[in-house]
Order: structure tokens, then C-alpha cells, then sequence
């Protein structure tokens, strides 16, 4: 019971990635990479910050405002300097991984003894787990309410816009580099607190652990989309939430089946893989067709 | 004296500039559009048809010359600043309108051409009357689809619609790039006939290509004949209505 508590509490920390990674990947149909380089960079600002002295909201904040530079660095190289969207995210990544060695002087800072947001009476009082449960629910209910909310404006339906047809978009008016920058902005700003989430949770900032980030933001987009078909935007928003937390108990049952955790990005790969891949499947074997036979009555 | 709603005044455009590929598409084009005019522009394929549009509408910068609106230099003025005032009908249906928002959701982005954005609730519910009545009036159901994103319309119900989004707030310039081409002849002749009322109605001032000869010489209170980057003739409302087919088909040669 204590396993799965844990692993929906890590899938409503980690969900914070996922909203973030929708608004880029989904919304703008931009393929961000620089979420690679932004999670890892919030932790390192995060821990170092709390490291120092700074309290951990604050350090938090500090976090979601170096992801909000970092998305519009993207955006600007992206808009303004015409790079690829591709490139201009590997590039921004590939550049955090210095600043973030220049931020933690080493490769792994731990806050051992530390305050952080996950060390205060409130939680203590909880049971085992149900800290990250908290603080997880906390924080997504917050954005998600946030973002959902910024989508149904005027404002966000023309972000919308931009991305489904930016042609049409800009033919009535709106900003497309504007929004797209924006959008690079607040999704990277998610990513970063989800960062300093993840590593007060974890207890230390790693120069690694940004690695497969990307593939477990797609993986909750994407089992959120593949388990709950036709819905509306704000439903999709919450499916990205319910996506994470069913990613981390597949995660689960695959190490209860005796699987090596080295193997995890690997494991996380084939998952996504197979997600992404079930509409051709279905489409190629007639998957429906055939699971409907095996539970139809034979004649 | 008013100025006129739109001047082009010698306009060149070149591509690739520089380059040994360089391609000179308009040449000196001048052109004055007044208030309630509604052109019909015919020409073979390459006679810079498109890149007139292009131009008018800041997706395409001129080389030499001018561009006013209104008596207002907007020549370098860029593409979402010029929607202000002016709004364009793609001959391809998926260019004008977001495939995954809802008809509703189109119409209203459309209501708000030009406008700043602002960060209140959109309210669509309350658009809903105006937009049956509006949506009615093109005849093909498209009023019971308000709630459908565009990707699932038929070709001529997304076309009619990308036609009301850009007359649903005036412009003071409507361009009409062959929007019919991509329909089926019955569908294309709806929606022209259609196109036709809400002008007239509307009293747009609007600029139509068109690959249907029929269609140049039946609509339109100006016929103007593009020939390899310049304007070979302009025919006015009288001398429209005794050229026949046959014989405009031997002024685009």
C-alpha cells in the first residue's frame, strides 16, 4: 500500500513536468528539448538556494523564474534567430548543463539536514507518503487551475490559435512569436518548479538527473490521451495528471516484476513507445476487433 | 476628396533578390480601390495574382513602391498589424481555420481581428446567437456544427466558414484568393452566390481572383486582367457586361 502511495505521489509531483511539456508539445506543436536541461536546472537552483539559506518557497519561485528565462531564450532563438525549434531546445539544453555545474560547483549537492518544503510540522503529522501526495496536489490543482483557466480567455484562445494554424493566426492579428515565446515560457517556468520539487522530495540536485525527462513528460501527455479518449481541453489537462500517476504505477508493477532499476529510462522508452504507437496498432491488427472477440459470447 | 480605401503605387516585387535567381513576380503595379469597389482579378498561372494578395496583405514585402490604406503609408507595416483593417479568404480550406477549435471558437478569434487579446474569460456562450444567425445565412448547415472543430466540416462547410470570419467584423478590405477553386461546382456555386449577397449586403470593398471566367465577368463591379507581373486591361461595370467568355479568353493570351 506504501509503494503505491508513493508512486501516486511521485505522479503528482512529476505531473507538473507533463502540464508543462502539454502547452508546448500539444498546444504550440513544438517539440521543446530545452525541458531536459530546465528540470535539472530548477533542482540545482532550488537546493543551492536552500543550501545558502534561502527559504524553500522562495527557492521554489527562484526555480520557476530561471525556467521562465531558459523557455525564452528558446523562444528567441526560436523566433527571432530562426533556428529550428529542435535545435534551438538542444541548444539551450546543452548550455544549462554548464551553468548548472557553474550553479552546484559539483555534480551533486544534497540537503541533508536542510529545511525544505517537504520538512515542516503540517506533513510530519501525515502519514508515510502522503507528504508528496500533499504538496503534489497542492501544486497541480494550483496550475492546473492556472492554465486552464488562461486557456478559456480571449488571450488563450489566441495561443491556441497559434498553434493549430499559425497562419490563420496571424492573418487575424495575433503575436504568433509573442505567444509561442510566452508559451516557451511558462511551460519551461513549470518544468523548473517541478525540478525543485522533485529534488526537496528527493532530498539532493543531481547534474544527471535531467536525463529521459522529456520521455516522462510525453509518456503522461500520451497515456492520458491513449486511456481517455475525446475529451475537452480542461479534461485533457487533468488527464495529463492521472497520466503521470498511472506512468509511475506502471513503473511500479515493472520493478515488482524484478526488472533492474539501471534499466528504468530504458523501460520508459518501450512504454511510450508503445503508448505512441497503439493508434497505428489498432489500426494495423484491428486490436479492437480483436479484444472485442475475446470477451464477446461465442456463437 | 476621400482617399481611396486602398493605392498600391508602383509596386515591384522580386524574389531572391541578389541571386542569380532573381525573379521579378509584379511590375509597377499602381492601382486605387475606393470604398465599395469589389474586383474581380483574372490572369494565367504566374501572372502574380497570389502575390498581389500577398503584398496587399504583408505576407510578402514590396521591392519599390508604395502601399496606403486609407491614406496611410502601410508599406512596411507588418502582416498582424494590417489585419486591422484588411482580412483574406485562402483558396485552400485548411488555411483559414484552426483544424481542432470548434466553429464557435473560430468565428469568435475571427469577431476580434486585430484587437488586443485581452485576459478575460472569451464567454463564448453569449456569441451563440449572433453566430446561428450569422452561420445560417450561408444555407448548409453549418449552424448545427458551432460546436464541432473544423476538421470534421466538409470541404465547402470549412470554406463558408473561413468566408464569415473574414467578413464577421467589416474590413475595410476583403481578399478573396480563388476560395471557391477547391469545391465542387455546386458547392463553389453556393458559396460565390453567396460570397455575392454578403458584398452587396455588406457594402465590402473586396478584391476576388478567380480561375472561372463565368465567375470574372457575372461578379464584381471591376474586371482587371493580370499579365506577367502587370495590369493589362481594367474593365468597369459597363464594359464587363458586353465582353462574352470567348472574348476575354483572347484578352489573357
Amino acid at each position: 500500500m506504501n509503494m503505491i502511495v508513493s508512486a501516486i505521489g511521485q505522479g503528482l509531483l512529476w505531473a507538473l513536468l507533463g502540464l508543462g511539456l502539454y502547452l508546448t508539445f500539444r498546444i504550440l506543436n513544438f517539440a521543446d528539448m530545452t525541458v531536459e536541461g530546465t528540470f535539472p536546472l530548477g533542482a540545482a537552483v532550488a537546493v543551492t538556494s536552500i543550501t545558502q539559506g534561502v527559504s524553500p518557497i522562495l527557492a521554489t519561485l527562484f526555480a520557476g523564474v530561471i525556467g521562465i528565462i531558459a523557455g525564452l531564450i528558446t523562444g528567441l532563438l526560436y523566433t527571432k534567430g530562426k533556428i529550428p525549434s529542435l535545435l534551438a531546445g538542444i541548444l539551450v539544453m546543452t548550455a544549462i548543463y554548464s551553468i548548472n555545474l557553474r550553479i552546484m560547483s559539483k555534480s551533486n549537492i544534497s540537503l541533508f539536514g536542510k529545511a525544505n518544503l517537504f520538512v515542516n510540522k503540517f506533513l510530519s503529522n501525515l502519514p508515510k507518503y502522503f507528504d508528496s501526495v500533499f504538496i503534489g496536489l497542492l501544486f497541480i490543482i494550483i496550475f492546473t487551475l492556472f492554465i486552464s483557466f488562461s486557456l478559456n480567455t480571449n488571450f488563450g484562445q489566441a495561443f491556441i490559435a497559434t498553434g493549430d494554424n499559425p497562419q490563420m493566426a496571424k492573418s487575424l492579428g495575433i503575436k504568433t512569436d509573442r505567444m509561442i515565446i510566452l508559451g516557451l515560457m511558462i511551460s519551461n517556468g513549470l518544468v523548473g518548479i517541478c525540478g525543485a520539487l522533485i529534488a526537496q522530495n528527493n532530498g539532493y540536485a543531481d547534474i544527471n538527473m535531467g536525463i529521459g525527462t522529456i520521455v516522462i513528460a510525453l509518456a503522461s501527455i500520451i497515456i492520458g490521451e491513449v486511456i481517455f479518449k475525446n475529451l475537452t481541453l480542461n479534461q485533457r489537462l487533468v488527464a495529463v495528471t492521472l497520466g503521470s500517476i498511472i506512468y509511475r504505477l506502471l513503473l511500479l508493477l515493472v520493478l515488482q516484476l524484478g526488472f533492474n532499476t539501471n534499466d528504468l529510462n530504458l523501460i520508459s522508452a518501450i512504454v511510450l513507445a508503445i503508448c505512441m504507437m497503439l493508434p497505428q496498432l489498432e489500426k494495423k491488427f484491428n486490436l479492437k476487433k480483436v479484444l472485442l472477440k475475446g470477451v464477446r459470447k461465442h456463437d | 476628396m476621400t482617399n481611396p480605401v486602398l493605392e498600391l503605387k508602383e509596386i515591384t516585387t522580386k524574389v531572391n533578390q541578389g541571386t542569380n535567381r532573381e525573379l521579378t513576380i509584379l511590375k509597377n503595379i499602381s492601382l486605387k480601390v475606393n470604398k465599395g469597389d469589389y474586383i474581380t482579378i483574372i490572369g494565367t498561372n504566374g501572372s502574380g495574382k497570389s502575390t498581389l494578395f500577398n503584398v496587399i496583405s504583408g505576407l510578402m514585402q514590396v521591392s519599390v513602391g508604395k502601399i496606403y490604406l486609407n491614406g496611410k503609408d502601410i508599406t512596411n507595416l507588418k502582416e498582424e498589424n494590417r489585419s486591422k483593417f484588411l482580412s483574406r479568404v485562402f483558396q485552400d480550406p485548411k488555411l483559414g481555420t484552426a483544424p481542432r477549435m470548434t466553429v464557435a471558437e473560430n468565428l469568435l478569434l475571427a469577431l476580434k481581428r486585430g484587437e488586443k487579446r485581452n485576459f478575460l474569460p472569451r464567454n463564448l456562450k453569449n456569441y451563440f446567437p449572433q453566430f446561428i444567425q450569422l452561420t445560417k445565412s450561408m444555407h448548409n448547415g453549418l449552424e448545427n456544427r458551432l460546436n464541432a472543430p473544423t476538421e470534421v466540416l466538409s470541404g465547402g462547410q470549412r470554406q463558408a466558414l473561413s468566408f464569415l470570419m473574414a467578413i464577421i467584423k467589416k474590413p475595410d478590405i476583403l481578399l478573396l484568393d480563388e476560395h471557391t477553386a477547391a469545391l465542387d461546382p455546386k458547392t463553389s456555386a453556393t458559396l460565390m452566390n453567396e460570397t455575392d449577397n454578403q458584398i452587396s449586403r455588406g457594402h465590402l470593398t473586396a478584391l476576388m481572383i478567380t480561375h472561372k471566367l463565368e465567375d470574372a465577368l457575372k461578379f464584381g463591379n471591376y474586371l482587371l486582367i493580370l499579365n506577367q507581373g502587370k495590369i493589362k486591361f481594367i474593365f468597369g461595370k459597363e464594359e464587363k457586361k458586353r465582353l462574352t467568355v470567348n472574348e476575354l479568353e483572347k484578352f489573357l493570351i
